[in-house]
């Protein structure tokens, strides 16, 4: 088969690979519903090519004005501390990723999920969902107005309480950022019993855990915190193949 | 001796075991360590659910046909609390992503990507067969999709691929394909259904799907 690869040749992206002593394991002993759900055999390496290093485009059309503001819902206030978080995506070479889609979801103020599993006796709350989404500016900023979640039980072990957090889902640019994850506060006592914190590794726990930003506080309103999320960044590296449409000719 | 009686320290500046009085801040690459990942937890269906989630392709696509699988722990139960997404390219190998650096194609209510919960114990998305997508080395991949899984119970998403089984030629020169032991390659099979394809993942096991590291 004969190719151009001087004049058709692509230059795809190649996404960095962290550290595996950086990152959270897919598997964590103390965290028992991993045993029987994280697979035990080796991932195969899987090169960055065309299907990677794309993504979809999820952008403000997915979002609605209500979606950055939490705590009203079915006409009336939240309870709770209200706090605004915020924070910028950028990718590890501090760039920032601007038209990003942000999903987060969090227990209400009592630590109580609105969702048929979390049965705990901790009340609802009437004018609370927990559901929020924003997309970033083109300087990689987000900001929504919640309330903080509580702390709750998960029966993962004897008195086993969660930290307060908040999760959060984004899609990056290309299928190799697609990042879930959960923002804590600082200082949150449950720390230490917390298997699920305790997953990541120690040198990156820190990263996880939003800062208190009293530049950022809003005066008789909401306190706040400032959280910024850093997905994988790119090396461009030349793909040796040409545009397909060149290419009807060599492909039986 | 006198425990007092202290040494002068060396005239020389002291070294940090680095050799190098400073973090290398100014002179190494600016790299930001990545945030790490956590389950996405029982509660998933708060944050992630979305009415259009399972149309990857829109209602009514010519030849579009839904994919639907079960999600299998170690133990052989059926995973209900997982989230399964697709990403792929439309039916002439094209993204509708600007990150695709042919340029970002539109083919007419294609999407191409899809999430989709096991609430009712299996995932459906609706789709059509992707294109063939060049593999950078001269060739062109088979019919693929990207997948990842989330689920209480894993600490980050596992990755693997939809190739489909009635693409045999396509199947047998993918170079990715080629990368997996032949013994497991079937893993990564969706069969035809009456009305698409199943895709089991299976995250244990005997016949544990192939997971990609990306």
């Amino acid at each position: 088969m004969t190719r151009s690869t001087s004049d058709g040749g692509l230059v795809l992206p190649r996404y960095l690979v962290e550290d595996p002593s950086h990152r959270t394991p897919l598997a964590y002993p103390g965290y028992r519903s991993t045993a029987l759900r994280a697979p035990l055999r080796e991932p195969v390496d899987l090169p960055h090519r065309l299907t990677e290093v794309t993504g979809p485009v999820l952008g403000e059309d997915r979002v609605q004005a209500h979606d950055a503001d939490l705590t009203w819902r079915n006409g009336g206030e939240a309870v709770g501390q209200r706090i605004l978080v915020h924070g910028r995506v950028l990718d590890s070479d501090g760039r920032p990723v601007p038209g990003a889609l942000v999903e987060v979801w969090q227990a209400n103020a009592a630590g109580r999920y609105r969702h048929v599993v979390d049965q705990w006796p901790a009340p609802l709350d009437p004018h609370f969902d927990g559901l929020g989404r924003v997309v970033t500016d083109d300087l990689g900023r987000y900001e929504f107005l919640t309330i903080k979640p509580g702390a709750y039980p998960w029966g993962n072990h004897h008195n086993a309480w969660r930290p307060a957090h908040v999760h959060f889902s984004l899609f990056g640019r290309a299928f190799t950022q697609r990042l879930v994850t959960q923002m804590y506060f600082p200082d949150d006592p449950l720390f230490g019993q917390d298997p699920i914190f305790n997953a990541i590794p120690p040198v990156a726990r820190d990263r996880a855990i939003s800062r208190f930003s009293l530049e950022r506080t809003q005066d008789n309103w909401a306190l706040a915190f400032e959280w910024d999320i850093v997905l994988r960044g790119a090396e461009q590296t030349p793909f040796e193949a040409s545009d397909p449409a060149d290419d009807d000719g060599d492909v039986a | 001796m006198n425990p007092l009686d202290v040494p002068a320290d060396p005239p020389g500046p002291f070294q940090p075991r680095s050799g190098q009085r400073g973090s290398g801040f100014l002179t190494g690459p600016l790299r930001r360590g990545t945030t790490p990942s956590a389950t996405v937890g029982p509660y998933l269906a708060i944050g992630l659910s979305w009415a259009d989630g399972e149309w990857a392709a829109a209602e009514g696509t010519t030849d579009g046909f839904w994919i639907r699988g079960r999600v299998i722990d170690g133990a052989g139960e059926v995973v209900p609390d997982a989230m399964v997404e697709t990403w792929q390219a439309d039916p002439d190998g094209r993204f509708p992503s600007p990150e695709d650096p042919r340029g970002a194609a539109e083919y007419p209510g294609f999407r191409g990507y899809a999430r989709s919960q096991t609430l009712s114990g299996e995932f459906a998305v609706f789709t059509v067969k992707p294109g063939r997508v060049p593999d950078g080395e001269g060739g062109l991949q088979a019919p693929h999709v990207d997948v990842s899984v989330f689920a209480r119970g894993l600490l980050d998403r596992v990755v693997t691929r939809i190739y489909f089984a009635d693409e045999e030629a396509a199947n047998a020169e993918d170079v990715v394909l080629r990368s997996v032991a032949e013994a497991r390659r079937d893993t990564l099979l969706a069969v035809p259904t009456g009305d698409g394809y199943r895709f089991d993942v299976r995250l244990q096991g005997e016949s544990e799907t192939v997971f990609f590291a990306v």
